[in-house]
């Protein structure tokens, strides 16, 4: 048959789409619906400054905007591409968590970051998303009787531990464990058997104590807060008790844009960062709180629905991977600031000011929108055509 | 081949999705649960506390009254006091910043030392006095530098003031910082660095000059500092009080009284208006509101001298002399003598087997009334007292003004005492011995009087027997700060308008004859002359053994605390009395010698002046 009679769906399945047949099969609906949410964020920056643009939110719309041109680029990019360098790409990752452990060491305590000039990169963030194509490439060339065999679970689980282990060492508590949850989601996805987890939970459990005897201070003090935030009301249950006397001040449908005296008064801390979210619902209230949260949840429909339409397992893999780790964004910091969890340091994705966060967010749904383009591309366990 | 077990895989996948995106769901669920539970079920509460975080109550102290004298002139004002604190929270390095603001003022290391506890001790926000009462050029550096002094900043308040230092200090009193037992619940009183009255004037009208503290409600951001007002209620201004007295004269009663420990009252006869009273030597009350320290309080509570104590209303002496005229009114009052009877004075007179000496060792000869005040001879008095009666002379005694307190606005005034037969038994059970009798007619023995009532003594007699009382105040006022009007009536002494003729007679011959004792300290400013009588209290026995060896040793021959006490009473002008003196200096010597002439000196600059001619200025409404 002639190339130019093959009808749309063959070359779906073929992959040879062109770039103009690419653009359109990128789930706008999607990318408005996150351009909605990066919206709130910039109005909240702006209240946060005392209604000024500058520093934060103009900074955070340049991102955006980076971020939007990032996603679609890469969700125009073959995804073969994705398959066969995964692993290139997972290693080189690890090489610069490496770096930044070793310059941690060298240099003056924890620093998280490669200074590149035009950007601060955090590695471990770049690792969220290269575990998530790691694993996915690694799931998609199983066959449903090898996922059964202990035997082949040992690469993937050092795939995920040997990172998450780098991280702690900075230390990055947060980020360590959203790791190894996102990680578990992919396992789960795989059809890991339920059993295994529970093995591995009990073990997890049982080594609690000698944990615990690793933690830093302050990360003790964390957990120690948590269970009771009253414990230190001006130390380090001031930024939870201020948190939520911010939330539950805010009422049900809130102070006004701005109007928040918690947050402008700075009795909430980081009100720019990780504690965005509380200044947000103080100044609409629980009616903003939820509308924000069902934006979210619409977001991990999208992604959800992505993953579930997509006809090859790498792709299906990757999109429920990279949404579950928006989700685990999301919840972590949302339960952090309303005292349900301990602080642990997670930014509210798309919202939060931070410019590492924002990019490997954005690439993520560009690999998400990747994964819609080529979700008839019909991809063999091997890498090749099937 | 493989497809089947691929397609199984994938519908494997759709289950597990399915059940994290039940998994997530119930996350989600969990989170608006919690939002719900936040911001409705505990909204109130919460509510409640972010106010608390953002509102904070302030109280804002009133301006304390001023105190002023008769013609308007500033004794206790309110000055700008500026202040420079410490913010630790502001500050990186406390002792960097102490280091460099001690280039601007001086701190010492006591000073260092104090503020480094306070810091501790207080939350980070909380500002610390670092210095107070800068001066302007201090201020003004402190400003300049202020990039280098971070966390520093300038605080400007009240602090009472005392423009004219000791000059009426013990009218005045002072303010101090509030102690513990002060404490009334009153909010203003724990206020930092408010102070209250605690003598004098300040003391008594302390809840008039206080006023009434305002508040206001300011919302303030985490670090503690006020972003904006949001409710201000203005206090009451304290009253602000005019006194009686005449501040020029009362410096020249005091430059007149120069090095001595005495007391000098200036009353008018009339009204009763105190325009003088002097006390020495004094103190700068200034150093109370500063705060003392426990070397400068030891000096001044064992001088003495007592600086602290208001001689004129809290000490008293032995009247001496000068309550002659009240023995005489009585005795004329009694009809035991009449002016023109005479008693030989021989020099001393015996009672049983104790001998009564004159101050004149070779006596006076026949002396009636006129002369015997004139020469004050004791002999005279010693007979007439002993015809009269301690009983009678007490009650006129009483009349004019002595042996109880008179009431006047000052803490701590003291009644005197005149004693009678029901005294002596209440006071030691003995009956009342004649000799005492004898002793009280000169004015020793148990009479005790303080010089503002020789003072109201003298007026009484001066104005013909109205019995004046004296004031420190033009209006009068509550002590809660009620202005009242006064509606005393004006009583009468009761005693024989000659019989006081009588004694003010005498008393123009103490001055104007020239055998009066006190003749040197006479003068005639344009007709304007005075009347006066002098006293002598003795302070130590003069032993039998003495007069006869030694003789009775001269006052330069003994310490200071066994000297005499010199005392005048005197009032002017002699036809139309208005104004009253009497002066009394602590172991002076003679009262003729060093009491008349200081006396005389302050009665000439009064009729000078003549204050209570002067019209004062309309009582001044509202701040100075």
């Amino acid at each position: 048959m002639p190339a130019q009679f093959r009808t749309l769906q063959d070359r779906l399945h073929h992959q040879d789409m062109t770039l103009g047949e690419k653009l359109r099969q990128i789930s706008w609906s999607y990318l408005l619906l996150i351009a909605v949410v990066a919206t709130v964020g910039f109005c909240m920056l702006y209240s946060a400054a005392n209604g000024q643009w500058d520093p934060w939110a103009d900074r955070q719309v340049v991102r955006f905007g980076v971020g939007v041109l990032a996603m679609i680029g890469l969700a125009v990019l073959n995804i073969r591409v994705y398959l066969r360098y995964a692993y290139v790409f997972y290693a080189f990752a690890l090489v610069l968590l490496v770096a930044v452990d070793v310059r941690g060491v060298i240099g003056m305590g924890a620093q998280r970051w490669i200074d590149f000039g035009f950007i601060r990169l955090q590695p471990s963030e770049l690792m969220k998303i290269a575990l998530m194509l790691t694993l996915a490439r690694y799931f998609h060339g199983l066959s449903i009787d090898e996922i059964g065999r202990p035997s082949k679970l040992v690469a993937p689980m050092l795939l995920t531990f040997v990172p998450v282990a780098l991280i702690l060492k900075q230390p990055d508590l947060g980020t360590a464990l959203m790791l190894v949850m996102a990680g578990g989601i992919v396992f789960f996805a795989a059809g890991v058997r339920i059993w295994k987890f529970v093995l591995l939970l009990a073990g997890g459990l049982a080594a609690v104590p000698v944990a615990w005897g690793m933690l830093h201070d302050y990360q003790r003090n964390r957990v120690l807060t948590f269970v009771n935030p009253e414990r230190d009301p001006l130390g380090a249950g001031y930024h939870i008790l201020q948190s939520k006397i911010a939330l539950g001040s805010g009422g049900v449908f809130g102070r006004g844009f701005m109007q928040g005296t918690q947050s402008h008064l700075n009795f909430l801390p980081e009100k720019q960062t990780d504690f965005i979210f509380t200044m947000l619902a103080e100044e609409f209230g629980m009616v903003g709180g939820l509308t924000l949260l069902a934006l979210y949840t619409l977001i991990v429909i999208f992604g959800l629905v992505i993953a579930l339409r997509c006809r090859h397992h790498f792709g299906r893999l990757l999109a429920l991977g990279l949404t579950a780790n928006f989700f685990l964004y999301v919840f972590i910091n949302i339960a952090m600031v309303m005292g349900l969890i301990p602080v642990v340091g997670v930014p509210l994705p798309l919202i939060s000011y931070g410019g590492t966060v924002m990019l490997t967010l954005m690439c993520g749904f560009g690999v998400v929108q990747c994964v819609n383009v080529h979700r008839d591309v019909q991809l063999g366990r091997g890498g090749g055509d099937p | 081949m493989s497809g089947a077990r691929d397609s199984e895989r994938g519908k494997l996948f759709s289950r597990r999705a399915a059940l994290l995106a039940g998994g997530q769901g119930a996350l989600t669920l969990a989170l608006a649960g919690r939002m719900y539970y936040l911001q409705v079920v505990e909204a109130e509460r919460y509510g409640i506390l972010a106010d608390e975080n953002r509102i904070s109550l302030r109280l804002l102290p009133p301006p304390r009254g001023l105190i002023v004298d008769r013609f308007g002139r500033e004794l206790a004002v309110n000055r700008q006091n500026f202040r420079v604190l410490v913010v630790r929270e502001q500050t990186p390095d406390l002792g960097q910043t102490l280091d460099a603001l001690g280039l601007i003022i001086p701190l010492t290391d006591a000073d260092k030392r104090r503020i480094r506890r306070e810091v501790e001790r207080k939350r980070a926000f909380m500002p610390v006095q670092v210095k107070e009462n800068l001066t302007w050029e201090e201020m003004a550096q402190i400003q300049l530098n202020a990039p280098d002094l971070p966390g520093v900043v300038i605080d400007e308040g009240l602090t009472r003031f005392y423009p004219h230092g000791d000059g009426g200090a013990q009218i005045l009193g002072y303010v101090s910082s509030v102690s513990e037992r002060d404490l009334t619940g009153e909010a203003l009183l724990e206020l930092p660095g408010f102070r209250i009255g605690k003598a004098g004037i300040e003391k008594v009208y302390d809840l008039a000059l206080r006023g009434k503290g305002g508040n206001s409600k300011v919302e303030v951001n985490a670090l503690g500092r006020v972003i904006r007002e949001l409710e201000r209620k203005e206090g009451t201004p304290g009253v602000n009080l005019t006194l009686t007295i005449d501040l020029d004269l009362q410096q020249y009663a005091v430059e007149k009284i120069g090095e001595e420990s005495a007391a000098a009252v200036v009353m008018d006869v009339h009204t009763g208006e105190v325009l003088v009273m002097a006390s020495t030597p004094s103190f700068d009350p200034n150093a109370f509101n500063r705060g003392l320290t426990g070397e400068e309080w030891n000096a001044l509570i064992n001088n003495e001298r007592a600086p602290l104590r208001n001689k004129c209303i809290s000490a008293q002496f032995s009247p001496g002399s000068t309550f002659k005229m009240v023995v005489a009114m009585a005795a004329l009052e009694a009809g035991v003598i009449s002016p023109e009877q005479t008693v030989f004075c021989s020099g001393s007179v015996d009672l049983g087997s104790h001998r009564f000496h004159c101050w004149k060792k070779h006596g006076h000869g026949s002396m009636n009334m006129t002369d015997a005040i004139q020469h004050s001879c004791d002999v005279y008095f010693y007979e007439v007292a002993r015809r009269v009666g301690i009983d009678r002379i007490a009650e006129v005694a009483r009349r004019f003004g002595l042996g109880q307190p008179l009431g006047v606005d000052l803490p701590n005034e003291v009644g005197g005492l005149v004693p009678d037969r029901a005294w002596k038994r209440a006071f030691n059970g003995q009956p009342w011995l004649p000799g005492e009798t004898l002793n009280a007619g000169i004015g020793q023995g148990y009479v005790l009087a303080t010089p503002l009532q020789l003072a109201v003594m003298t007026a009484r007699i001066a104005n013909g027997g109205v019995m004046v009382r004296p004031r420190l105040t033009r209006e009068s006022f509550t002590h809660s700060g009620v202005r009242v009007s006064s509606t005393e009536p004006v009583a009468q002494v009761g005693i024989n308008p000659k019989s006081i003729a009588v004694v003010r007679r005498g008393m123009n011959d103490v001055v104007n004859h020239p055998q009066g004792t006190a003749h040197r300290a006479a003068f005639d400013l344009g007709g304007q002359k005075m009347a006066g009588k002098t006293g002598t209290s003795q302070v130590r026995r003069i032993s039998m053994k003495e007069r006869e060896t030694t003789g009775v040793l001269k006052n330069d021959a003994l310490p200071w605390r066994e000297r005499d006490h010199a005392l005048f009473v005197a009032y002017a002008p002699v036809e139309a009395p208005r104004y009253a003196v009497c002066v009394v200096v602590e172991h002076g010597g003679g009262g003729s010698a060093v009491a008349a002439p200081i006396a005389s000196a302050i009665l000439q600059e009064t009729l000078r002046r003549d204050p209570s001619r002067q019209r004062p200025p309309a009582p001044t409404e509202g701040q100075a």
